[in-house]
């Protein structure tokens, strides 16, 4: 049982505030991901938590107890590194059983402790080898071994698979998720990879510029992005925006002038927005069906063939727009092409950056991994200015 | 870099020669330790019958191993101190730095540029009062302040090497300030205070001023022995000479055989 709650913290180094007051609520059992873009404070949060970093002002409370002063190893966390951080003059075994030699409990005990995390992770056969005699994948699940060792309330994680190639951080990704399910550990995961984010998360906190910017499940940050920013960072490829004029607001959305003519009514809130506003439009690649009949067009500039599916670099008179088609259109370069969108896909966004609210929730928004679905109920996004 | 036969031919000559000639002074105090005062100053030559006659004089008229005893007590003690002081220091400057670490080594080198006979007198002086003139521990203490800005400077590089991470995974793991320093940093950054230790008994061990200042007979190192050697009334060569290669002839040796770790200590990070 661990929960983790975060109140107003704010870190200042010198003069640079790198963290402007983060309010956040980690519920138990539940593997929270810190997503953004470098230098926008996920490290340093997390480096508050672990308390690697005092926080300047703010509380941190773990199950309901105020830990600022506690130090790092008496809150009862594990963290894993991005550079794994094994102690090179020291074996596996030794490695993993560090915290527990500290703690000093006997050498026996030590080393059933140590079988078993390394029985969890399949590193029984490494036990003896030095760190250097590790590969890239070796190594990082010694360092979540020695975090399993320490038998955590929370997990800590920074970073961990940006040091592995693509395919081991496929699998480690994997490994992560089932790992999770067998601790049923509470885990804070930071990356600035948003598909790790999506793919391991229940909840997602979308950071930027030292503030949260949203706070949602996957499916809600996919699908109800608050603000441009969260639009554009999570979704891969990332989502087009094209500048549109209002033309009517109803109760049924706002209805917007596209470019090229067309128009287009998305089922949006049209509150505090008014015929003539200039808004964005911002629809992901995927929801842009080609059509000769659709009424946005342009010349294709480069074709990326994936196999399954292709991608469109479309140009326009606003820049380039990404398109994913079907894996075997037949498409050349400097071909022109028609095509339109789902009104009900698109996301209007106001001069500000902020998402005008969708008239419909999707019904995925709300899914998690099934088992933690009552846990999530309660850590419902929290809405938030845009930066 | 391509080198051809010829440049590498050309490169080992002239590293041979600046070797020769470093090396030549001590090897030319080794032979003359060997003559007798009359070949000492006769036409230099090779070739001569070697005798022990100076080594013999020599150790008649004054204690060799007593020196020695206090060359190595005060060389190795005073290292031994330096380290002890300045691990801990090298830490906290590598690792928790604070606006002014970069001011305070700056100091602390500062103080190596000052003519050491510049405090030669205020020290003498506090000296006298403690009771320390002709003690080892005095000389420890003088070699380890001595010795102390190079020993922290060196450490504080090769601690700098360390990936600050594994000492964050450490205190994650429960680590005290002790136990990191203990179980990690020096286990990994051994071979830099080994060099660093070595470098330190070489300096400790070849100093000469405040030795020959501040002692007299009790606590004389090995350097104040050579120096009792030049007489008022002349240099007896062959005899200075032989003093001299058995002063010299411990660190010689000593730093022949760590001379690995030195390198591998003073190049540890640049080649990681």
């Amino acid at each position: 049982m661990a929960t983790l709650q975060i109140k107003q913290v704010v870190k200042r180094f010198d003069d640079t505030e790198v963290l402007k007051g983060i309010d956040l609520e980690v519920n138990d059992r539940e593997f929270v991901v810190f997503v953004g873009p470098s230098g926008c404070g996920k490290s340093t949060l997390l480096r508050i938590i672990a308390g690697l970093e005092s926080a300047t002002t703010g509380d941190l409370l773990i199950d309901g107890e105020r830990i600022n002063e506690v130090g790092p190893a008496d809150r009862g966390l594990a963290m894993v590194f991005q550079s794994y951080a094994l102690y090179p003059h020291m074996t596996v075994e030794d490695n993993m059983g560090f915290s527990l030699r500290l703690a000093g409990v006997g050498k026996q005990a030590r080393r059933e402790k140590v079988l078993e995390a390394a029985r969890i992770l399949q590193l029984e056969p490494l036990l003896d080898r030095k760190p250097k005699a590790l590969s890239g994948g070796q190594r990082q699940r010694v360092a979540i071994g020695r975090a399993i060792v320490r038998n955590p309330s929370i997990f800590l994680f920074d970073e961990p698979l940006s040091n592995l190639d693509a395919a081991l951080r496929v699998q480690m990704r994997i490994e992560l998720a089932r790992l999770h399910e067998e601790l049923d550990a509470t885990m804070i995961y930071v990356t600035h990879d948003q598909i790790e984010a999506m793919t391991m998360a229940d909840k997602i906190v979308v950071l930027q510029g030292g503030e949260v910017e949203q706070v949602g499940s996957p499916m809600e940050l996919y699908h109800h992005p608050c603000n441009r920013f969260v639009a554009g960072f999570i979704g891969s490829p990332k989502m087009n925006f094209l500048p549109v004029t209002a033309q009517a607001v109803s109760t049924s959305g706002v209805r917007v002038a596209l470019p090229g003519g067309g128009t287009s009514e998305v089922a949006v809130n049209g509150e505090g927005a008014q015929a003539g506003d200039a808004l964005e439009l911002g629809i992901r690649p995927e929801h842009l069906l080609l059509d000769d009949q659709g009424p946005l067009s342009g010349q294709i500039k480069v074709i990326e063939r994936l196999g399954g599916q292709t991608s469109l670099y479309v140009e326009m008179d606003d820049g380039i727009i990404t398109i994913t088609a079907d894996g075997d259109v037949t498409y050349r370069v400097n071909e022109q092409v028609n095509f339109g969108f789902e009104p009900s896909r698109a996301h209007l966004f106001d001069g500000q950056g902020l998402a005008l609210a969708s008239l419909q929730r999707h019904p995925l928004s709300g899914l998690v991994r099934q088992d933690s679905r009552e846990r999530v109920e309660n850590s419902r996004e929290r809405p938030e200015g845009g930066a | 870099m391509n080198t051809s036969r010829l440049q590498r031919f050309i490169l080992a000559v002239l590293a041979w020669s600046i070797t020769f000639v470093i090396f030549f002074p001590i090897l030319w105090m080794i032979l003359t330790g060997f003559k007798t005062e009359a070949q000492a100053i006769a036409d230099p030559t090779l070739f001569f019958t070697p005798t022990l006659d100076s080594y013999a004089a020599v150790q008649g008229r004054a204690d060799y191993f007593r020196f020695a005893y206090n060359s190595v007590y005060v060389a190795f003690g005073s290292t031994l101190l330096a380290l002890m002081i300045g691990i801990p220091a090298a830490y906290s400057m590598a690792f928790l730095p604070t606006k002014r670490t970069k001011g305070t080594m700056l100091w602390m080198l500062s103080t190596k540029m000052l003519p050491p006979v510049g405090v030669l007198v205020p020290i003498y002086l506090i000296f006298r009062d403690l009771g320390m003139l002709d003690t080892r521990i005095g000389l420890t203490v003088i070699y380890t302040l001595m010795n102390l800005p190079i020993v922290i400077w060196m450490l504080y590089t090769f601690f700098k090497d360390l990936p600050k991470d594994i000492l964050e995974a450490g205190r994650m793991d429960g680590a005290n300030t002790r136990q990191e320093m203990l179980y990690l940093l020096i286990p990994l950054t051994l071979p830099g205070i080994a060099s660093t230790g070595l470098l330190s008994v070489i300096l400790s061990w070849n100093e000469a001023f405040w030795s020959l200042n501040l002692t007299s007979s009790r606590a004389a190192p090995l350097t104040a022995y050579i120096a009792s050697f030049s007489s008022p009334e002349g240099l007896f060569w062959a005899k200075l000479s032989a003093a001299s290669t058995m002063a010299v002839a411990p660190i010689l040796i000593f730093g022949w055989l760590t001379q690995k770790q030195m390198v591998r200590g003073l190049t540890f990070g640049a080649v990681k």
